[in-house]
């Protein structure tokens, strides 16, 4: 049996059995959400170890791959550049097209809420060759049923006419280009007056009289008299206005973004086109003393 | 167990006792039924730990840090295999291991036959055995223990006074070398 032991071999003794029963109070014992006992000390102890590798470990291979190993960089570099490269084009079409979509979703919706209007739409696939001029080339022509004088204008507003119709292209003349205009009135007082283009971004609106009040913000729409563009098409907002002898000098900002035309839609008709603007509330609260001349003989579209 | 041993060098003035064959594990075995049944039946007596009474006094008597502490961690581990599920494995085996180590240890250097010394080395270690269980607990188990209180008082006293009573009768188990 047992003999005497020293009392180095009990105290070992002693160590060895608590050891085991500590070790064994560890493989039972199970900390919440940590595991048992017995792995969170084995994890405890090797972790520290275990970081100390992964540092050295890491510490080498930084070495190696950024300064001994840079072989292909240079070639890897011209490849991702490139590829990158490729990729922001990509990006840029996909925005485009995105924004396209838009667009054209847009103009949809319009062809879709007035069916009963003939209409074409196109794609503005050039521009006038100099600052001289200010056109737009359209990718519809004749075929489409496109012609001389018809109104081009966008879910924003009138753009301007077609002054040359093609087999399958047409040229459209901006209400901003010198040329350009249209037959126009302001929304709350109903004066008529001609809106001209002046070869700037900004319209100009003439022959309004120096006793007429007109005030910036009011609202222009198309007037009909042109025979060109329908009534109550927006034309534009008045920026501001200079009184004059005997007329004003209106400036007007157009309704449509005529800098940046892409798709536009071709009226091919005259008849009355509902935009849905506040141009109607002004119009229904006329300016008193107003000295407008009564609207074109056609009949307002009722709005819904 | 084995119930004949001798001491050799400087601790050879201390007289080693023996007992009669099956005392030792009659002993164990009698603490540990009791001390699972009489609290059934006097819940009061929860208070006492006959094992650690009976791990003390075989380690005091054997005087043999060895055999005491291996005493110890019997009576521990059965004293958690029958605690229920609650209590695992090695919770009153380390604590009362530390027991059997600490009394043979002093047993093998001091004269503990006097009922005053047996008083005092009981109550010790109690508060040792408890607050060994409180390591255990808090560092092992991650339960939330207290460390002293009246309560471990009490007991401490309670079971010093049983273990001077128990420890006269159990003298009678000695065999006379």
């Amino acid at each position: 049996m047992i003999g005497m032991p020293s009392r180095h071999r009990s105290f070992a003794l002693l160590a060895g059995v608590l050891l085991a029963q500590v070790l064994m109070l560890a493989l039972q014992v199970k900390r919440d959400s940590r595991g048992r006992l017995i792995r969170v000390w084995s994890m405890t102890a090797v972790s520290p170890f275990e970081k100390g590798g992964a540092w050295g470990f890491g510490k080498v291979r930084g070495v190696w791959d950024h300064y001994f190993a840079l072989q292909g960089t240079t070639r890897q570099n011209e490849e991702l550049r490139t590829e990158n490269d490729e990729l922001k084009l990509t990006i840029s079409q996909l925005q485009s097209k995105a924004s396209e979509a838009d667009r054209l979703a847009v103009l949809l919706n319009f062809r879709q809420s007035h069916e009963k209007v003939p209409m074409v739409m196109a794609r503005v696939i050039g521009a006038s060759a100099g600052t001289a001029s200010h056109t737009v080339e359209i990718d519809r022509g004749e075929r489409d049923g496109v012609r001389r004088n018809m109104a081009v204008i966008t879910p924003d507003g009138a753009v301007g006419k077609i002054i040359e119709s093609y087999r399958d292209t047409a040229q459209v003349l901006l209400l901003s280009d010198k040329e350009g205009g249209a037959g126009a009135m302001l929304v709350s007082s109903r004066i008529q007056s001609p809106v001209k283009g002046t070869g700037e971004p900004m319209l100009s609106m003439s022959y309004v009289a120096a006793e007429d009040t007109v005030n910036a913000g009011e609202k222009i729409v198309t007037s009909g008299m042109d025979k060109i563009f329908p009534r109550d098409v927006p034309i534009g907002t008045v920026l501001d206005v200079k009184q004059g002898n005997p007329f004003k000098q209106i400036r007007v900002k157009p309704a449509a973004r005529l800098d940046r035309l892409e798709e536009v839609i071709v009226l091919l008709t005259q008849e009355p086109v509902n935009f849905k603007n506040d141009a109607e509330a002004q119009t229904a609260q006329p300016a008193a003393g107003s000295s407008a001349s009564p609207a074109s003989g056609k009949p307002a579209v009722k709005k819904p | 167990m084995n119930d004949t041993f001798e001491l050799r060098g400087s601790e050879s003035h201390i007289e080693v006792h023996k007992f009669f064959p099956g005392a030792v594990f009659g002993i164990a075995v009698i603490s540990l039924v009791l001390q699972r049944i009489l609290p059934v039946y006097l819940p009061r007596l929860e208070i006492l730990d006959l094992p650690l009474l009976a791990t003390i006094y075989f380690g005091l008597s054997r005087r043999n840090p060895s055999t005491g502490l291996l005493l110890g961690t019997m009576m521990g581990l059965m004293q958690d295999s029958l605690s229920g599920p609650t209590v695992p494995f090695g919770e009153y085996g380390i604590a009362k291991t530390v027991i059997g180590y600490l009394a043979s240890s002093i047993g093998s250097r001091l004269d503990t036959e006097h009922p005053l010394a047996r008083f005092a080395l009981v109550a010790v270690f109690y508060v040792v055995h408890q607050a060994s269980l409180t390591v255990v607990r808090r560092l092992l188990l991650n339960q939330a223990e207290g460390w002293f209180n009246l309560h471990l008082a009490i007991a401490s006293l309670v079971n010093a006074v049983l273990g001077v009573i128990l420890f006269t009768f159990l003298d009678r188990l000695r065999r006379s070398s």
